[in-house]
């Protein structure tokens, strides 16, 4: 059966974020004074196929560890839903 | 003594292998490109990891060019003892690959930061650095966005307490400080060596600095290195009969 991941990439807490300190600055230029810390990351919608919710859940990991987050500064995490809706390229696009 | 050869690998996206190659037909050398899929090194005295784009730096700098299938040869050639350099885009794939410990973030300005850069030189030894002393003080191009050094305290106190921290940033008096340092890499670290110290990684390029027509000879120094230590080494000779 077909499965969507949802893997969440983000810097190890510690990690100096650039780019998530100048969107809170940019925020805060906005009008948004409360805000009191960004911290940017990446999204990562994957459709793929496993028989089963621990070998898809499995496989995700896999992907998580080997490629998608360097364990030097990144952590990832997921959710896993089984994908009921027909395979089209522009839905997922 | 023999011609030194070496091995310039191009992935899609790499655009410093003609410099690279261009320096070693200078010095009269013999350099072979090298493309990503390819699986057989051809038994060179040394391999280039130049700098560039490599898949586009998807998803983060070097992750996707460490499974080229290239990379498994180079793993083993370094594994060996062979001298293998990463520069810039290199070094981000040898950070990746695990061949060099830590990782190359985004510069802390978020910037892309093109310049001549003063570099201290930290330990003169091994292929890439033996005619370099150490306390030196040289001259580099840098040319990255993503660029700062970071890993954890232990891998930081180790490298330096194993003397394999090899180059850092500074100013043109060698001070290390915030200003000398362009990506705001960890304790300025420029470059750094694997344990045997014959993999060197570096964000500088010394290949855009071996002629004095491009602004200095500084870079040269590394090739130079290489070619003295090669032939002090009888195996590499052994290697091509």
């Amino acid at each position: 059966m077909r499965w969507i991941a949802e893997v969440h990439v983000q810097l190890r807490p510690g990690i100096a974020d650039p780019e998530g300190l100048t969107i809170a600055s940019g925020l805060r230029s906005l009008g948004f004074a409360s805000v009191k810390q960004v911290r940017s990351g990446k999204l990562l919608r994957i459709s793929f196929e496993a028989d089963d919710p621990t070998t898809a859940d499995d496989a995700v990991a896999t992907m998580c560890r080997r490629l998608l987050a360097n364990p030097v500064m990144e952590v990832a995490s997921w959710d896993l839903r089984a994908d009921e809706e027909p395979a089209s390229e522009e839905r997922l696009a | 003594m023999s011609t030194p050869r070496i091995a310039v690998v191009v992935f899609p996206g790499t655009w410093s292998d003609r410099d690279f190659v261009h320096v070693a037909g200078v010095l009269g050398w013999e350099a072979r490109l090298l493309w990503h899929t390819e699986t057989d090194l051809g038994s060179p005295d040394a391999v280039v990891l130049p700098g560039g784009f490599a898949h586009g730096d998807h998803l983060r700098t070097g992750a996707i060019a460490r499974f080229s299938p290239v990379m498994a040869a180079v793993e083993a050639f370094a594994a060996a003892g062979g001298p293998l350099i990463g520069s810039c885009n290199g070094f981000q794939i040898l950070c990746e690959a695990g061949l060099l410990p830590g990782a190359l973030l985004r510069n802390d300005h978020l910037q892309f930061r093109c310049d001549w850069q003063w570099l201290r030189v930290e330990r003169g030894a091994g292929p890439w650095l033996a005619d370099l002393e150490a306390g030196e003080l040289i001259r580099l191009p840098i040319s990255h966005g993503e660029g700062r050094y970071t890993a954890d305290v232990m891998t930081l106190d180790e490298l330096e307490r194993t003397d394999r921290v090899v180059l850092r940033y500074v100013e043109s008096t060698g001070a290390v400080t915030p200003d000398a340092n362009p990506n705001g890499s960890m304790r300025g670290i420029a470059g750094i060596v694997n344990d045997r110290g014959n993999v060197l990684g570096l964000m500088p390029h010394p290949e855009r600095a071996s002629e004095e027509e491009v602004g200095g000879t500084d870079g040269l120094r590394i090739f130079q290195s290489l070619a003295g230590w090669l032939a002090d080494q009888p195996a590499a000779a052994e290697r091509r009969l």
